[in-house]
């Protein structure tokens, strides 16, 4: 990191901005992670660190490498790419995994399979934390 | 200057990378079902790679980009695996 | 065409990825060239079904209203996640009927709507079309039937069917 100080100003600035956003909104999403109640609405919190989250830190790679070594780096594409394609196919195997596992337990707060009349809205308000649901 | 600038927000975002990966670590040992212990693995893998990653800012080296490919990959495939896993109770059918 | 290369767009993709992943070099796109055409190969006899997209126009549309709209959302479950147990929110699921029927349209679609913080793609009906997704802060359902409908389903429908 020494020998840095002909880095421009401005990428330095733009590097690090994207840096902390990045990092925040990863932070911010791991937060939600322990601070919702049910498993549903924890499913919601990885997103964040996936889509912005990275996106800004693989964003600041790619530019602080491109004004590095004054050539364009792209590698980073490729990563980004990946992280966001699979990330959606591993939230949905978990959580039809999930909604699964509660309606062979019988949960009564569980909306039921969709065939023939299914209940437009069913609320989760009550947590998954009873102790009758250890799993 | 800008290395200062960089170093300090560099830092600055390793730790909330680290705080992020405790929280994870929290939900994977908490659970309180094993649905919610794959969901914060998969999010201490996410964290893991922009760690890396940052690491590899740090140093000024492309070689961390491969171990945060690698670090993607697997977190797929495993995740994949464990919800497989958790729907039957079986990976292989 | 097909039967010289099957998949012309995987083929350059996975020659866009060798280039990404090894430098630029005459040596290099020559391997991957040949890489990537035996994978298109061993893709071809797998035999899945091959999606037409008919409107490639419309993709680039796609591509901004999703990213514009992870963009909101992400600021919107920050805002969320900050707030904490301040505000009620009712989080909760909302069945959506759908005209969509290709198979790689649905996939996008539940791409998309997983990838978007905020919203959760659940299950899938295949017979009568029925959708259920996972919302986290529901205010109003019909809003986000007309906004998944409107939005998203009739854009997918346009470019694939």
């Amino acid at each position: 990191m020494t020998g840095l100080d002909d880095f421009p100003l401005w990428a330095a600035i733009l590097v690090s901005l994207l840096l902390l956003v990045g990092s925040g909104l990863t932070l911010l999403g791991t937060i939600g992670l322990v601070r919702f109640q049910s498993f549903y609405e924890r499913v919601h919190a990885p997103t964040l660190g996936t889509t912005c989250g990275a996106g800004g830190i693989l964003i600041a790679s790619m530019l602080y490498f491109s004004v590095l070594q004054s050539r364009i780096a792209l590698h980073e594409v490729l990563i980004t790419l990946f992280v966001t394609v699979t990330t959606p196919v591993t939230l949905m195997l978990l959580a039809r995994a999930a909604i699964y596992r509660d309606r062979t337990e019988g949960k009564v707060d569980m909306p039921q399979a969709l065939s023939g009349k299914a209940p437009s809205r069913v609320e989760t308000t009550s947590p998954d934390d009873a102790p009758a649901a250890k799993g | 200057m800008s290395s200062t600038i960089l170093l300090w927000s560099l830092t600055l975002s390793q730790w909330m990378l680290v705080a992020a990966m405790s929280c994870a670590t929290f939900r994977v040992l908490r659970g309180p079902r094993a649905q919610d212990r794959v969901l914060g693995l998969d999010a201490l893998y996410v964290g893991a790679m922009l760690l890396v990653l940052t690491f590899g800012i740090r140093n000024g080296s492309t070689i961390y980009f491969e171990a945060a490919l690698v670090i993607a990959l697997l977190a797929f495939v495993s995740t994949a695996a464990l919800a497989k896993f958790l729907m039957r109770g079986e990976v292989i059918e | 065409m097909s039967r010289v290369l099957p998949y012309p767009l995987l083929t350059a993709s996975l020659i866009l990825m060798w280039l990404l992943l090894n430098s630029f070099s005459l040596g290099h796109l020559i391997l991957g060239t040949i890489f990537a055409y035996g994978a298109s190969w061993a893709m071809a006899a797998l035999q899945p079904a091959k999606p037409r997209i008919r409107r490639w126009d419309l993709i680039p549309v796609l591509f901004f209203r999703v990213f514009g709209d992870i963009f909101r959302s992400n600021i919107a479950v920050a805002g969320i996640i900050l707030r904490g147990k301040s505000r009620k929110r009712t989080p909760g699921f909302v069945v959506i009927p759908l005209d969509l029927r290709d198979r790689t349209a649905l996939a996008v679609l539940a791409c998309v709507l997983t990838a978007t913080p905020g919203t959760a793609w659940i299950e899938y009906h295949a017979e009568n079309g029925q959708l259920m997704i996972h919302v986290l802060d529901l205010v109003d359902e019909a809003v986000w039937i007309d906004t998944i409908r409107n939005r998203y389903a009739r854009l997918l429908m346009e470019i694939f069917e």
